[in-house]
């Protein structure tokens, strides 16, 4: 058994630094005047601290304390490059892309250790489910900050992260009207109707067999055309504040939630339904004990889909006009003006609101459906 | 003949009943406005002349399906092609950016597949990004990309169909990871005991199980880069296109140009869906698939 293990990701960012050390200075100040720079201890530093953590994961150790080794090593990496730049946007040259790339390896082999990683206790299996993927998105956020602005990316084309988080957190009072007007009126009505209403003619659908035949084939043609289009007819028909917006999301929802309830009340097998029959149980009974329930994941899986198409809905159906007030309107008016770090904050807004959303649903989902094969193998 | 009688019968039952329940709507929609101008013009029309006025607004809040199938007819049929107000000409710009985000999807698609099924690094980390991505909201990015590429420099085509792109990918995505796990563990092993590499493997087994995955999670991706396709045109104030067909009859009250652009935009989408279940079929014949 040797003492060594080393691992093309580390190999390769150590090549990486040494590139680096050879092409020399890490942006134009720094080459014009090396004594005026403030940050000139940094990048031995940096090219140090790169290359120890490469060596040390090449060393046979605990697979954990590799981890963690990497994991410090690679992010202090990532927020010395992304400090020094700070001041200098735009001025970074080669070898600051060479220590950012050497970097991003150490993260990855970190990833790769991490997800080698068999832990036998729950909380661990949970906790690694959840790093990693972290670990990924905090990767991509790094090199976006790192690349716009040691490239000096202008800033209509694509602002840092940081510059995004900190107009969001300077305009709280504008999102939250946004929200309130998109989300909590056009969204969760439009949902919540909207779902009622495919629910309620799909369990009409089933009580009248000939309806079900004639209902399933159009609503399966009806899901693979471009409903949003209706969005310009109801804002003309309810003018421009919620209730158009409501209205597209009542249309764009009513057809997902009609074609798995009606394909989830086929779901019940025969054994069971005959179990129900000896029982003596009416339609209603069996409905309500039996075949709704083994509807449920259906039933879910159309509320998921819904949660994300009814965002969607809302928000485009605000470029065909709105109260001064909306997620869609401040986007279309925001690029307009080319704030485009005002559009980005309404993104992570939208992002998170449907991460939340559809989480929630995911949740009750798993609390409602605890029986059902899918929830209980975990 | 029984699939004739099972489905064909209640699904034209229900479409008529569909048509005859729009013309109630458009008469009782556009009843109102009918009625201010005859009490404007002094009229006063019998009820079925009346609801003969009511279907033959000009700018009616409801158009009745004749009006929309006449509209249709005219633009798709009696104009020529190349006319920015042909139906035809609309639905190709369309459709064009739609194919291109469609191959660029699929691909990328197929691709990220693969790297999921081979690299456990990826499956553990990428995995959750790709489903968290599709809970955002792209559309609502739509505008900006198109804005953003266009002070680049990039115009026309790209920008739309780098919507429709991120629509389509996931899908197929999903999908081919589906597909190419879906090999059951004796054939696995059979191609274990083969001594087959694992190219072999990837392309005797994993392939061409995982092609009846591949088409159907292509229709669903041709649908969703359809709307991408739309919906991108509709910020940019897009001269061609159904999206900006929607727009300007949006801008101008045109509501029968509006359910015209519907119609189009239906049928290009009943078409892309069909080319591909037919392209599948014809694939899964040429692979020796027998109907099953």
């Amino acid at each position: 058994m040797t003492r060594f293990k080393p691992s093309w990701q580390a190999m390769l960012a150590i090549v990486l630094c040494l590139a680096a050390v050879i092409l020399g200075a890490m942006s134009k100040p720094e080459a014009a005047a090396a004594a005026a720079y403030p940050y000139l201890g940094t990048k031995g530093l940096i090219i140090g601290l790169a290359v120890a953590t490469a060596l040390v994961s090449a060393i046979r150790i605990q697979p954990v304390v590799e981890a963690l080794v990497l994991f410090v090593g690679a992010h202090l990496v990532a927020w010395l490059l992304i400090s020094g730049i700070a001041g200098f946007e735009g001025t970074a040259l080669a070898p600051y892309f060479l220590l950012l790339a050497a970097a991003w390896l150490l993260g990855w082999r970190c990833v790769a250790v991490l997800s080698g990683l068999r832990p036998a206790a729950d909380w661990a299996k949970a906790a690694l489910r959840l790093v990693i993927p972290a670990i990924f998105g905090a990767w991509i956020l790094i090199i976006w900050e790192a690349v716009t602005r040691g490239a000096g990316i202008p800033f209509i084309l694509l602002p840092p992260p940081s510059a995004i988080g900190a107009r969001f957190v300077n305009s709280l009072p504008v999102l939250g009207a946004d929200v309130r007007q998109t989300i909590f009126k056009a969204v969760l009505i439009g949902y919540i109707v909207g779902n009622l209403a495919g629910f309620i003619t799909a369990i009409l659908a089933d009580r009248v067999p000939f309806l079900r035949r004639g209902l399933l084939p159009i609503g399966n043609m009806v899901s693979a055309l471009p409903i949003i289009g209706v969005a310009p007819i109801m804002v003309m028909w309810f003018g421009f504040d919620w209730p158009s917006k409501a209205a597209v999301v009542i249309i764009m929802t009513f057809f997902p939630m009609l074609v798995n309830t009606v394909a989830g009340l086929a779901a019940s097998g025969h054994m069971e339904r005959d179990l129900m029959r000896t029982y003596a149980s009416g339609y209603w009974q069996t409905l309500i004990k039996l075949r709704l329930p083994a509807a449920a994941p259906f039933i879910f899986n159309a509320l998921k889909i819904n949660s994300t198409l009814a965002l969607i809905g809302a928000i485009v159906a605000e470029f065909f006009g709105t109260p001064v007030v909306g997620m869609g309107f401040r986007i279309s008016t925001e690029v307009g003006r080319m704030n485009i770090d005002m559009v980005w904050a309404e993104i992570a807004v939208a992002a998170l609101a449907g991460s939340v959303f559809y989480g929630v649903v995911a949740l009750v989902e798993r609390a409602v459906t605890f029986w059902h094969p899918s929830v209980r193998g975990g | 003949m029984d699939s004739f009688r099972s489905k064909i019968i209640p699904v034209t039952t229900l479409l008529a009943g569909i048509v005859v329940l729009w013309y109630v709507f458009a008469v009782i929609l556009n009843a109102p406005f009918q009625r201010d101008l005859d009490a404007r013009s002094g009229q006063t029309p019998g009820t079925m002349e009346f609801i003969g006025k009511t279907l033959s607004q000009p700018k009616p809040t409801m158009p009745a399906p004749h009006q929309v199938a006449q509209n249709v007819f005219e633009n798709t049929f009696l104009r020529s092609v190349t006319s920015n107000r042909s139906l035809v000409y609309n639905a190709w710009v369309t459709l064009s950016s739609t194919l291109l985000g469609f191959a660029f999807g699929t691909a990328l698609g197929i691709l990220i597949a693969v790297g999921i099924v081979h690299v456990t690094t990826l499956d553990r980390s990428l995995m959750p990004w790709i489903i968290a991505s599709q809970t955002i909201p792209i559309l609502a990015v739509a505008p900006m990309i198109i804005v953003v590429l266009a002070a680049v420099g990039i115009t026309g085509l790209i920008p739309k169909a780098l919507i429709s792109t991120y629509l389509s990918f996931f899908p197929v995505a999903v999908g081919m990871v589906k597909g190419l796990r879906s090999p059951e563990l004796m054939h696995l092993d059979l191609m274990h005991t083969y001594n087959a590499s694992r190219a072999q493997t990837f392309w005797k087994l994993r392939v061409p199980a995982s092609v009846p995955f591949l088409f159907t999670s292509m229709k669903v991706a041709v649908a969703a880069s359809l709307v991408g396709a739309i919906v991108g045109e509709l910020p940019t104030g897009a001269v061609a296109g159904i999206g900006a067909k929607l727009l300007a009859g949006a801008y101008y009250s045109q509501t029968v140009d509006i359910w015209a652009a519907l119609v189009a935009g239906s049928v290009v989408a009943a078409l892309l869906v069909m080319a591909v279940g037919i392209a599948g079929r014809l694939v899964d014949r040429a692979m020796g698939g027998r109907p099953a």
